[in-house]
């Protein structure tokens, strides 16, 4: 059945006119997604890629009865863009744009507590993408097929890379979800993994962290407390060089928790099987 | 953006917070000058990064001439990677009470944090790890920031309750670091009760959120030219590229932090040593590739080039246009290993190979060739 979206999913694109918003409302619509829509104030009143064009997220669910956004909007109007299709009954906005304030985002979450229905995936993510059915967000779908291993990641690229590897060895995924890599998120971890222990497709579960916060040692948690899922998790950056330090308050809110290290002596004392390469990734979930 | 000390205690001065008499020297006779007007003075090395005292980068100054020799020692030293550009001169403090404010972004509770304790001074790590009940918290809502009466409940729970008269404004004032300059992490430390009783930030920390940068123009314009950071970062962020600087051999070229970071795991495991970390982002076109690839041939260590893009939002034609003009327009004659997939994957491929450019298998097979190239 996959997670958070399905192929009669009816999704709309916020930014649907511009370059990227263009080319990649034109990929969703290829794979079959039921894009009913877009919204772009300037455009308004228009067609286009074969869709109505609207002036206001409120007025496309009212047209086009859409549950579901993609945003490509520039990073100063992002924030703007998630909370109107919030406020709108919007109940999954897929953020894609790159490089928003963090304090954009952090009122972003504040505001989204006063609609407790709403998931936000994202922002600076890759999307999310349920093979044969439909995809919000830019994963490139030639890599996917249906299946049983459901991929919950915070990188873009390494999750096309670990999602083809898995296509190639005959693996197939239910639903395909990057959080993104910012540092303040919509959907944790822990969320997503939530929804994907109650999905009767997902068998599987790979799991793709970064070193930097600690949504992953919060996921090991969970998953220590039992999961029906065969899980492996991969953390990227082991190597990378720690930040240039300055004052001492991210250290004491974040600890020892965080580096690439902390995130894989979580998921070993959970249990979790911990790949090294991406390669890995794929040869340990065939032996679970 | 890091703020230098002398750059942070400026604005911080701007929001209404006592800060003490000081001057910026960029010369031994600037200091000497500094501290005839303003007496002792403590002689502290402008570098954006922690640990200056500990790498002898502050001084105090009773006469003209000590501070002149301190200056003369300090400026141009070398600490943590950062060449010291100047020298703050401010008058030396009485210290009676240290404390501890500050404010970062709480990622786990994706919500600002504002932290406070009254016991302040190098060693608040210490104090984190061994007594976190002694550092107060408070996540304000971000739409409204602290309330008075929150502010006192965070001053009270740090045992400081006896000095909330004066505290209260400062602390209101440090979070207003947020709405007015998009501060990610805004440090007191230690913020100072001198000997007559006045409270005064002694330190000051302030790096503001770089995705913000469109808001505070103003900012970079007046402090971004004074910090002198590693040449080739300054140079990469010129371009607008994500770059850091590394030890190795081997340049690294990715697109999305995360392919990134996992090269460099894969030139590690296969035995290479990287030069950088060089992420050039979703929606990387020719001219942003070709960017990258000059900055990472502006490093005289580095023997050989891996580059690896998986597309989503990248395209593969772009991509590969953008390699085939650099290299012919920087002249590279570096062994070159390039990693190419995702979308519009066969029209890149197709143009690397036109043009003599052998794309590699996987990226573990790509940071295995590109090691043994480099021997």
């Amino acid at each position: 059945m996959a997670i958070l979206l399905h192929a009669d999913t009816p999704v709309i694109v916020q930014g649907i006119t511009g370059r990227e918003g263009t080319f990649h409302a034109q990929q969703m619509q290829a794979m079959g997604t039921r894009l009913v829509g877009g919204v772009s104030p300037s455009r308004a009143g228009t067609t286009h890629l074969g869709v109505p064009v609207f002036a206001t997220v409120a007025q496309a669910v009212r047209e086009t009865g859409a549950t579901a956004s993609g945003i490509f909007v520039p990073p100063a109007f992002a924030a703007d863009a998630i909370m109107e299709a919030v406020a709108a009954g919007i109940t999954l906005v897929v953020c894609i744009t790159e490089g928003i304030p963090v304090q954009d985002m952090i009122r972003v979450k504040d505001f989204m507590r006063c609609y407790p229905e709403a998931r936000l995936v994202g922002p600076n993510c890759p999307g999310v993408l349920t093979p044969g059915a439909a995809k919000i967000g830019i994963i490139p779908q030639r890599f996917s097929r249906p299946g049983p291993v459901g991929i919950v990641s915070r990188s873009g690229t390494l999750t096309y890379e670990t999602m083809a590897a898995l296509t190639a060895a005959g693996l197939g995924q239910s639903t395909i979800v990057g959080i993104g890599g910012d540092p303040v998120l919509g959907l944790s971890f822990s969320d997503v993994i939530q929804l994907f222990e109650g999905d009767d497709q997902t068998t599987h579960l790979v799991v793709i962290g970064e070193i930097g916060g600690s949504d992953e040692e919060r996921a090991a948690e969970l998953l220590a407390r039992g999961t029906r899922l065969k899980v492996v998790a991969f953390i990227s950056g082991r190597t990378a060089p720690e930040g240039k330090r300055m004052g001492h308050a991210g250290a004491i809110v974040s600890g020892d928790r965080g580096t690439a290290r902390s995130k894989e002596e979580a998921f070993r004392s959970a249990g979790v099987a911990v790949a090294e390469t991406t390669d890995q990734i794929v040869e340990m979930l065939t032996k679970l | 953006m890091k703020l230098l000390e002398y750059q942070a205690k400026e604005l911080l001065a701007s929001l209404g917070i006592p800060i003490p008499a000081g001057q910026v020297a960029r010369t031994p006779e600037e200091a000497a000058q500094a501290c005839a007007e303003l007496g002792a003075v403590a002689v502290k090395a402008q570098v954006p990064v922690g640990g200056r005292g500990k790498a002898g980068g502050v001084v105090v100054a009773r006469t003209p001439e000590e501070a002149r020799a301190a200056a003369a020692r300090i400026i141009g030293m070398d600490i943590k990677g950062h060449r010291v550009p100047l020298v703050y001169c401010e008058a030396a403090l009485e210290i009676e009470r240290e404390i501890y404010v500050g404010l970062t972004v709480d990622r786990d509770a994706r919500a600002n944090i504002l932290m406070l304790s009254a016991r302040g001074g190098v060693d608040i790590e210490q104090v984190a790890q061994e007594t976190p009940s002694a550092i107060a918290r408070l996540h304000p809502n971000p739409w409204r920031g602290p309330l008075d009466f929150e502010i006192n409940q965070l001053i009270w729970e740090a045992g400081l309750g006896d000095r909330a008269r004066e505290l209260a404004p400062v602390i209101k004032r440090l979070y207003r670091a947020v709405p007015e300059y998009d501060a990610v992490t805004a440090e007191i430390n230690p913020l100072v009760v001198t000997a007559e009783g006045r409270i005064m930030a002694g330190d000051a920390k302030l790096e503001t959120d770089e995705n913000a940068a469109f808001r505070h123009r103003d900012l970079e314009e007046r402090y971004a030219p004074v910090l002198e950071g590693d040449p080739l970062e300054v140079e990469a962020k010129r371009r607008s590229l994500t770059y850091v600087s590394l030890d190795g051999e081997i340049g690294v070229i990715g697109n999305g932090a995360g392919l990134c970071m996992g090269t460099l795991d894969l030139v590690a495991r296969a035995g290479g040593r990287a030069a950088n970390f060089c992420d050039i982002g979703g929606g990387a076109r020719a001219e942003v590739v070709e960017n990258a690839l000059a900055v990472i041939l502006m490093n005289p260590k580095v023997k050989g080039i891996l580059i690896n893009v998986f597309g989503g939002i990248t395209r593969g034609d772009e991509v590969a246009r953008g390699l085939v003009s650099a290299r012919d327009r920087l002249g590279l004659r570096l062994p070159l290993v390039v990693r190419l997939s995702g979308t519009n994957e066969e029209e890149g491929r197709a143009i690397l190979e036109q043009h003599g450019i052998v794309p590699g298998a996987n990226g573990w097979e790509a940071a295995k060739k590109i090691v043994e190239l480099t021997r």
